[in-house]
């Protein structure tokens, strides 16, 4: 399997998952995407798992670390979580692991939500170069890349992944 | 005043007026608050968005609301706070304004909120202050409160969606009303269609015209036809002669009352900045009717003065992938 093939990847994300959640026993989870590749992604798991809960989504960008070096975009849609936090499984979803400060600030706000009983972290790519010690539960696919790529995942139809060479 | 308020790339470094800002700039504003107005609604009201910087109220006017909402705001926003008194505080003791900005920078604070009865107190402290602090102006006697006209404006936005085809008429005593000229450059900015000031002849400044406004004297002429009918508070602190005969005779013909809004378009919205003098310049029944938008603008409030903060304290870049 390669990136080129989304389908399958999603498919097989989808059943590692229902694997992963049935094995530690998590059921009547809230799945949350990181806006805004996480959503498309979790979107898609979200139909494939039949999950009765609605889908939540996460909008990071007030509690990312690199505000005072890089600011705040005027354009910030709104974090939806259509449930309570307090004492759920959380399945939160993204596109694309690299340095895992995403996650970071996705687990920071989902913590001002509330106390989750848990958080399995679900992504579609995993890549080299963490600086954080954040590690996926489940994960459709490794990639090692080169200083200067990046993998992106453009969408919302069709959704497509893409290496790109850094400007 | 305007290179003062930017940074070298355009961005906002200051913000000390309306007067001379970009439209793309209000746009920007208008555009975070509304980003940041989700942050109020949440469970947890706050962000670490500006977790360790320092804000420092400087208030040396009395005000409860527009120092509790820039202390709300800053608090929303995980700052640290710090509000000066001044009037109990060492400018009573003969330090100078220039001692006490060398004293605060020396306590490592990165934002100042300053509100001043004298106009152009907010841009001198930001010819002096170090290059790495910010200064907002909360109101800086006649001359202008930026933040409160940025509100209305999203307020306007809120209930009228654009701005092109509104007639905004702004009422009573725009004499002693830096909140009246600061709304009266962002409106112009924003390209509203008309802006009137209604009012004697006694509280309007000779000139005004100048900016661009139509001026009438009789209320129920100036309201025809307005979109939105912003009320101002007589200042009678402010007025050092007899500028009308009473309040009473004042409230006859400046008064909005019931009777003279059912004159006025339907949908017209009725805004106030606060405090509200009832049955001076606005009737109970008005302020608490179902056009009145005064406690949106309220709320408003700190989510505009959440976005002036942040941006203040660092200007906005092109949204970039840092996972």
């Amino acid at each position: 399997m390669s990136i080129n093939h989304l389908d399958m990847l999603l498919h097989s994300v989808a059943n590692s998952l229902n694997q992963y959640l049935k094995k530690h026993q998590r059921d009547n989870v809230l799945m949350v995407g990181i806006h805004t590749g996480g959503v498309w992604v979790a979107k898609q798991l979200h139909t494939l798992l039949n999950l009765p809960q609605p889908l939540g989504q996460l909008e990071i960008a007030f509690y990312r670390d690199d505000f005072s070096r890089i600011g705040l975009h005027p354009h910030v849609k709104p974090s939806r979580l259509p449930l309570e936090v307090d004492d759920r499984h959380i399945v939160l979803v993204d596109d694309v692991l690299h340095t895992g400060r995403t996650v970071r600030a996705a687990l920071n706000e989902l913590f001002d939500y509330g106390r989750p009983a848990s958080v399995t972290l679900v992504v579609l790519i995993e890549r080299n170069g963490r600086e954080l010690p954040i590690q996926p539960d489940v994960v459709g696919y490794s990639l090692h890349l080169e200083p200067g790529k990046h993998v992106k995942l453009c969408g919302p139809e069709p959704l497509s992944l893409e290496i790109r060479t850094l400007a | 005043m305007n290179t003062i308020q930017l940074d070298h790339q355009g961005r906002l470094k200051h913000f000390l007026g309306i007067e001379g800002l970009p439209k793309a700039l209000l746009i920007e504003i208008l555009d975070t608050a509304t980003s940041l107005m989700s942050v109020t609604e949440q469970t947890v009201k706050k962000v670490p968005l500006l977790r360790g910087k320092t804000i420092v109220n400087l208030f040396f006017e009395p005000s409860t609301r527009t120092r509790t909402t820039f202390e709300l705001a800053a608090k929303r926003l995980s700052a640290d706070v710090l509000n000066f008194n001044i009037n109990t505080s060492s400018s009573s003791k003969g330090e100078t304004l220039i001692d006490m900005l060398r004293n605060l920078e020396a306590m490592h604070c990165d934002l100042f909120v300053v509100r001043h009865a004298a106009g152009g107190a907010a841009h001198f402290m930001a010819q002096h202050v170090a290059p790495h602090i910010s200064i907002i102006n909360a109101g800086d006697g006649r001359h202008e409160h930026p933040t409160q006209a940025m509100l209305d404006m999203y307020t306007i936005r809120q209930y009228k969606g654009d701005f092109s085809p509104l007639r905004v008429a702004i009422v009573g005593d725009i004499l002693h009303s830096r909140v009246a000229r600061s709304n009266i450059h962002a409106l112009m900015t924003l390209g509203v269609a008309e802006v009137r000031v209604i009012g004697p002849n006694t509280l309007i400044p000779k000139g005004i015209a100048t900016l661009g406004v139509k001026v009438f004297n009789r209320l129920k002429e100036g309201l025809r036809n307005v979109d939105v009918i912003l009320m101002l508070r007589l200042q009678r602190e402010r007025m050092q002669a007899a500028l009308i005969p009473s309040v009473h005779e004042y409230f006859q013909y400046y008064g909005l009352t019931e009777a003279i809004l059912e004159t006025t378009h339907s949908d017209a919205i009725v805004m106030h900045p606060g405090p509200i003098n009832r049955g001076v310049e606005i009737d109970s029944s008005v302020a608490n009717g179902e056009r009145s938008v005064i406690l949106q603008q309220v709320s408003n409030g700190i989510a505009i003065r959440m976005a002036v903060m942040a941006m203040t304290l660092k200007a906005i870049p092109e949204l970039k992938d840092t996972r």
